[in-house]
C-alpha cells in the first residue's frame, strides 16, 4: 500500500472512491472530483463478474520483492503458484526504486530496483507454473482456508495449500496544521507518480523525515528537476544511511536535524510550509520558526507493516517498535502460528528490499520442503538453511540493520514454542 | 556514544576519511589517479570488489568497509560507475597547475566533454568552475572527469551543469 493512500479518491466512470493514481487512462474515461468518502450509489452498471475457483500449491499475497522472489523460488521447485497483486503490474516498491541496490552481484546488487522487477517479471511470465492476478486484492479468508479475491471483472475463490503473505507496508502520516491541503503527499505517493508514471509532482519541495526513504526521494526529486528546499528531521541525527545523505548534501540540499514541520499554508494547495526547531524533549523553540515557499510537502516519516491478512487469519501477533508496528510471530522459516501461512518482506517487520527478497525465498523453500518429497525436499531444506544463515549472520550483521535484526529476533520463536502458541490460540482458519 | 559528525551533517570530513584509511597518501595522488571510497558505514555491499579490473579493492565480509590497495589501483573509475551509494570518486593531483576529479553523475543534462561546469563540495557549496575532460556511462550513471583548479582535488564531489 506504500504510495497508494486514499488522497487521490475520485469518481471514475460513475464509480466513487477509485484510487486514480493506479487507474489506467483510457479512451472516454470520465473522472470527477469527490469530497471525502462517497458511499457507492446504486444503479451503477459494473458489468458482469465472472466467478472462478482456483487451486494452488502456493498463494502469494502481494507482488513486491518478497512476493516475487517467493513465487519464483516455489515455481523452481515445481509448485503451482498464484500471485495476487493490487497494482497494474508486479514489482511493488521495486517499480519506483530508481537507485542501484546494495548487496552482492548474486543479490541483484548494482541493478536498479525497477530493473530487478523487470527481471523477475520476465522470469515469471515465461513460467507456466505461475499465474498472476494483477489489479486484484484478497478481501477475506474463510473457514477451510478459502481465500476470496476480487479482480477486474472477476471474483476468485482460491484454495491454496500454503500462503506467503507479503502485502508490504503503509506510510505513516503526521499531525500538523492543514495537513489535508493538496500538495501534502506521502513520499511513496510522490515516487509512484514521479518515478513510475513520469509526472513531476511539484516545483519546490520540503521533505519531512531523513530516513532512507526521505533521502532517496529527495535525490529523485532533484533528478526530476524539482527544487528541494530542505529535508527536516526531528531527531538530532540523520535517520538514513550516510551515502544517501551525502548524495543530496553535495547538491546543496540542507538536512535540518532537530526540526519539525508545524504547519502548511495555502488557498487551494500548499504555498508555504512552516518549520520549527525543537529542543531535547522535542518541544518547539519559540522564535525558531522558518518559512519555506513550497508547493509540495512530502512525508517520509516511517512505515507500518500491513498486518490485516495475518490478523484476520488469527495469527499470533506482537507489537514491535523496532519493526514499525504489529507483526505476526514466526518460526525461523517464517511460518506464522496459522499453519502454512508465511510472512515475508515489510509485513514481517520494516526492513529493506534485499532482506525481503531473501525472506520470500526462505518462506517458499519451507513450503516446497513440505509439498515435495525425496531429494527435492531435502534440497529445499538445505537451501533455506543456507539463506537463513547468510541473512542472520552475514547480511544483518551490519550495524545499519541492527534495529531490524533486534526486532526480528524478538518475534522469531522456536518450533516448539510455536506449537505451544498454536495450542493456546488455535487459529480460526488453516491452510493445507 | 557521541554521534559522529557525518551522521548529523551528511558530510564526511577529510580527517574522518583519513582516520578510516579511505584517503590515499598525498604522495600517491601526486603520482596519478587513485580511487577514494567515501564509505564510512558498514553497508552489506561489495559491488565495487568484483568489478575492479585490477582487484585493488579488498573486503573480507559483505559488511566490511572496502580497503583499496592504491598501488594496484589505476584510477580507472569503474568503482565510480558501479558503486550503488555513489560514494566512489577518483582523485588525481599529478597536474602542475590543476587537479582532476572523477565523480558519478545522474542528473540531466549530461555533462559534455569540453564543457565548463560548476564545481560542488561535499556540502553543496559552489567552489569553482572546471572543465569536463571525460564522460562515460554505465547503467545510467555517468562517470565524469573534470579538470579543477589546483587544490580542489580532494574537495570537489559533484558537478552542476547550468541549464
Amino acid at each position: 500500500m506504500i504510495g497508494k493512500c486514499s488522497s487521490c479518491f475520485m469518481i471514475v466512470d460513475g464509480v466513487p472512491n477509485v484510487k486514480t493514481c493506479r487507474e489506467p487512462v483510457r479512451e472516454g474515461l470520465v473522472v470527477e472530483r469527490q469530497r471525502g468518502w462517497v458511499p457507492p450509489a446504486g444503479g451503477v452498471e459494473l458489468g458482469g463478474v465472472e466467478n472462478r475457483e482456483l487451486e494452488a500449491d502456493l498463494l502469494v499475497v502481494g507482488g513486491g520483492p518478497a512476493g516475487l522472489s517467493a513465487a519464483l523460488k516455489a515455481a523452481e521447485y515445481g509448485l503451482d503458484v498464484v500471485i495476487v497483486d493490487e497494482h497494474l503490474r508486479l514489482g511493488g516498491q521495486l517499480l519506483k526504486q530508481t537507485h542501484k541496490f546494495f548487496g552482492s552481484v548474486e543479490l541483484f546488487g548494482g541493478l536498479r530496483g525497477f530493473q530487478i522487477a523487470e527481471e523477475y517479471i520476465r522470469k515469471l511470465e515465461s513460467n507456466e507454473k505461475v499465474k498472476v492476478l494483477s489489479q486484484s486484492a484478497v478481501y477475506g479468508v474463510f473457514r477451510g482456508g478459502l481465500v476470496g479475491v476480487v479482480g477486474r471483472g472477476a471474483h476468485y475463490a482460491i484454495r491454496p495449500k500454503s500462503v506467503v503473505g507479503s502485502p508490504g507496508a503503509s506510510e505513516r502520516y503526521l499531525d500538523f496544521v492543514n495537513n489535508d491541503l493538496p500538495g501534502v503527499i506521502g513520499a511513496g505517493g510522490a515516487q509512484t507518480i514521479m518515478n513510475e508514471f513520469g509526472v513531476k509532482p511539484g516545483e519546490r519541495a520540503l521533505v519531512v523525515g531523513s530516513g532512507n526513504v526521505g533521502l532517496i526521494v529527495s535525490y529523485q526529486l532533484l533528478q526530476a528537476g524539482v527544487r528541494v528546499e530542505a529535508i527536516v528531521e526531528i531527531l538530532p541525527e540523520i535517520g538514513g544511511w550516510f551515502v544517501h545523505a551525502a548524495k543530496v548534501r553535495r547538491y546543496g540540499i540542507p538536512i535540518l536535524t532537530r526540526h519539525t514541520l508545524r504547519a502548511v499554508y495555502g488557498n487551494e494547495r500548499v504555498e508555504e510550509a512552516e518549520v520549527v526547531e525543537v529542543d531535547e524533549r522535542f518541544n518547539p523553540i519559540p522564535g525558531s520558526e522558518k518559512r519555506f515557499e513550497v508547493d509540495l510537502v512530502l512525508l517520509a516519516v516511517g512505515l507500518e507493516p500491513d498486518f490485516r491478512l495475518f490478523a484476520q487469519c488469527g495469527a499470533a501477533m506482537k507489537w514491535s517498535p523496532d519493526l514499525g508496528g504489529p507483526v505476526p510471530l514466526r518460526t525461523s522459516d517464517l511460518e506464522t502460528s496459522v499453519r502454512n501461512l508465511y510472512v515475508a518482506g515489510d509485513a514481517s517487520g520494516i526492513e529493506e528490499a534485499t532482506t525481503a527478497m531473501i525472506e520470500g525465498q526462505i518462506a517458499a523453500l519451507s513450503t516446497a520442503s513440505k509439498l515435495t518429497d525425496g531429494s527435492r525436499a531435502s534440497r529445499a531444506i538445505e537451501e533455506a538453511e543456507k539463506l537463513s544463515k547468510f541473512l542472520w549472520d552475514e547480511y544483518r550483521a551490519s550495524p545499519l540493520l541492527a534495529r531490524a535484526r533486534r526486532g526480528k529476533l524478538s518475534v522469531t520463536v522456536s518450533r516448539e514454542e510455536m506449537e505451544r502458541i498454536r495450542s493456546l490460540n488455535p487459529s480460526p482458519v488453516s491452510f493445507g | 556514544m557521541a554521534i559522529r559528525s557525518y551522521r548529523r551533517t551528511g558530510v564526511v570530513e577529510l580527517e574522518e576519511l583519513a582516520r578510516l584509511n579511505m584517503l590515499p597518501p598525498e604522495e600517491r595522488l601526486r603520482r596519478g589517479p587513485a580511487a577514494v571510497l567515501e564509505c564510512p558505514e558498514m553497508i552489506p555491499c561489495n559491488i565495487c570488489v568484483p568489478y575492479c579490473p585490477t582487484r585493488a579493492i579488498g573486503m573480507e565480509r559483505l559488511i566490511d568497509l572496502p580497503v583499496v590497495d592504491w598501488e594496484r589501483c589505476t584510477g580507472c573509475g569503474m568503482c565510480v560507475a558501479v558503486c550503488p551509494g555513489l560514494a566512489a570518486f577518483v582523485v588525481d593531483l599529478s597536474g602542475e597547475d590543476c587537479d582532476y576529479v572523477t565523480v558519478p553523475h545522474e542528473l540531466l543534462p549530461v555533462p559534455r566533454v569540453g564543457e565548463e561546469v560548476i564545481l560542488l563540495s561535499r556540502r553543496g557549496e559552489r567552489i569553482g568552475r572546471g572543465t569536463v575532460v571525460r564522460a562515460w556511462e554505465r547503467n545510467r550513471t555517468y562517470v565524469v572527469t573534470v579538470r579543477v583548479p589546483k587544490g580542489l582535488g580532494t574537495e570537489v564531489r559533484a558537478v552542476w551543469v547550468e541549464k
